[in-house]
């Protein structure tokens, strides 16, 4: 069954799940929701890592590699941000990006 | 084995361990020595800035996942340089009641960027590449929002934020091609495999390109810098617009001469377009702003125009031109800003406006203001004219004579706004000018610095001869 899976399905799921993340990170205005468009991003990123490593490359492991510290590295970005959004929470009491937005050209 | 590694990585240990003392200090001294902690700091960073000078040969760590050669050695140099001047710019905002409690972290999270840095410029691969990339960059916004007592340092952070992670979502998806293609994700692999320029590799580069071009913000990916640069405290702001532009541009220098020299045909086209359009954008917005920091970002954003007059001669001539071009760029920015804070610390005003009249009151100030956008500009005796004269040869040598005379066209228009503020300083009548300020030891010994470097690192050729036989080690 999973043997029928190719590169090509693999690729295609993670390519969707790359510009949905590209997508949602333009068109939301919710700072909570940018930060999770841009974290299906990165998973987009570690399945076509996983993907070649698996399937164009199997001799060597550094896809994997890869994908682990793109995972931890996501995992600090994350709690960065949400370190500053609930600043941001506590002073405006909106996450809305359209809210926090003083600076205009 | 032990050893080599000490030596070989003594610059990245050195700061680490930096970085771990001013924590411990913190920890252990009481309440009213804490302030102490900076000078430790400034001095520890001295040394340790004057010991990267020492001649060194460099090698390969970790399987060549690491590897340091005497061209990173001297661009860790430069930038230490930098991070130098800006410590000794933060120590009277350290001393603000609000940042006061916690001005140490400050300098541990600073240090921490800087060492993040220090590995993406060493990186032998891209697994390490991205790592430093991160390093540098998410304490960055930590930074961002430092004055968190401020709204428009917590809006400045959350935006370098979340465009920073953005920007590292399209990179790792170039890299992820990479390794596709490749099959493996170092460098010297790279160069190997990859000799024909084929459409996943072009796909791939994009992505790279995209990614990097948000971090150096060149025009299309711009949008985020006027606002994180105005949001952030003055000290993060200059941290921002020389040592980190510096450094995205020294990495993005070794990845296109040293990994991907074989696809000069597919980026030379895409550097030529960005160079073109950064200039000219962060020229023309450059003019219709009120506010210093403002100006100064998008000022940035030109030169970062300029410096990519260097990337498109791929020889070793293309590195030193980056190399000296940063590093007078890093001289003249820092006394700019060194102004600035000066007066933002006196009196909490940054609008371009406020520096009417301010030749009367504040002659020092006021000309040491003018040599630094004099050395932006690039006008003859000071230092600016020669780092752009060496990057305009670059680019002709390599047959760009239109790039040139488009980068000739914007340096008159960056003249006219650079003037804008001299004329508003000397000329414009103002009938309450600043009051005469007068800034603590550090600050002055570091605009000290910067104009000494602004008129000795352009006249003297032993700097510039020095970084040619650093590079031609390479």
């Amino acid at each position: 069954m999973w043997q029928d899976i190719t590169l090509q399905d693999v690729l295609i799921v993670s390519t969707l799940m790359f510009f949905s993340g590209v997508y949602g990170f333009l068109t939301r205005r919710n700072l909570i929701t940018m930060l999770m468009s841009v974290e299906l991003m990165l998973n987009a990123v570690n399945i076509n890592f996983v993907a070649f490593n698996y399937f164009l490359h199997p001799e060597n492991m550094h896809g994997m590699f890869f994908a682990l510290f793109v995972v931890v590295i996501a995992a600090a970005e994350a709690s960065v941000a949400i370190a500053i959004i609930i600043g941001i929470y506590r002073r405006f009491k909106s996450i809305n990006i359209e809210d926090v937005s003083n600076m205009k050209y | 084995m032990t050893y080599s590694i000490i030596s070989i990585m003594r610059q990245e240990l050195g700061l680490v361990v930096i970085a771990l003392l001013v924590l411990f200090f913190d920890l252990v001294v009481n309440e009213k020595n804490k302030q102490k902690v900076f000078l430790i700091a400034l001095a520890l960073f001295g040394l340790h800035t004057l010991a990267g000078f020492f001649p060194f040969e460099g090698g390969n760590l970790f399987g060549g996942m690491y590897s340091t050669q005497p061209v990173h050695i001297l661009m860790k140099n430069v930038l230490n340089i930098g991070v130098f001047l800006v410590l000794l710019m933060s120590a009277s905002w350290l001393k603000t009641p609000q940042i006061a409690n916690k001005s140490n972290e400050f300098l541990m999270i600073l240090l921490t960027t800087l060492s993040g840095m220090y590995f993406m410029i060493s990186a032998g691969d891209f697994l390490m590449f991205y790592i430093g990339l991160e390093i540098a960059s998410i304490p960055m916004a930590i930074l961002a929002a430092y004055e968190k007592f401020k709204s428009r340092s917590e809006e400045a952070g959350i935006k370098f934020l979340l465009n920073s992670a953005l920007s590292t979502g399209f990179l790792l998806f170039g890299l992820s091609l990479f390794y596709a293609a490749a099959g493996s994700i170092y460098f010297d692999d790279l160069t190997r495999t990859l000799s024909q320029p084929s459409p996943l590799v072009a796909l791939a580069l994009t992505f790279l390109l995209s990614g990097l071009a948000f971090k150096l913000s060149l025009v299309p990916f711009h949008f985020w810098t006027a606002d994180v640069y105005e949001g952030s405290p003055m000290v993060v702001t200059s941290y921002f617009s020389v040592i980190s532009k510096g450094a995205v541009a020294f990495v993005l220098g070794i990845l296109l001469f040293k990994v991907f020299p074989v696809f000069e045909g597919l980026w030379q086209n895409v550097i030529y377009t960005l160079a073109v359009a950064t200039m000219f954008l962060g020229n023309l917005f450059a003019i219709r702003q009120k506010n210093i920091k403002r100006f100064l970002a998008f000022s940035s954003i030109a030169q970062a125009g300029f410096i990519l007059l260097g990337l498109l001669h791929t020889d070793n001539l293309g590195i030193i031109v980056i190399i000296y071009f940063v590093l007078i760029y890093i001289l003249s920015n820092l006394a700019a800003f060194g102004v600035a804070q000066a007066v933002y610390a006196a009196s909490g005003k940054e609008n371009i406006e406020d520096y009417n009249g301010f030749y009367k009151t504040n002659p020092r100030l006021a000309l040491i203001m003018m040599l630094a956008l004099f050395s932006l500009s690039g006008i003859p005796p000071v230092a600016g004219f020669f780092s752009k004269f060496f990057l305009f040869t670059a680019a002709a040598k390599a047959g760009y004579y239109w790039l040139v005379f488009i980068a000739v066209v914007n340096t008159t228009i960056a003249l006219y706004y650079y003037l804008l503020v001299v004329k508003a300083m000397f000329i414009n009548p103002n009938p309450e000018p600043l009051p005469t300020i007068r800034s603590d030891k550090y600050l002055r010994s570091a605009l000290f610095i910067t104009v000494i470097g602004i008129f000795l690192t352009g006249i003297l050729s032993p700097v510039f001869e020095y970084i040619q036989a650093m590079v031609d080690k390479f």
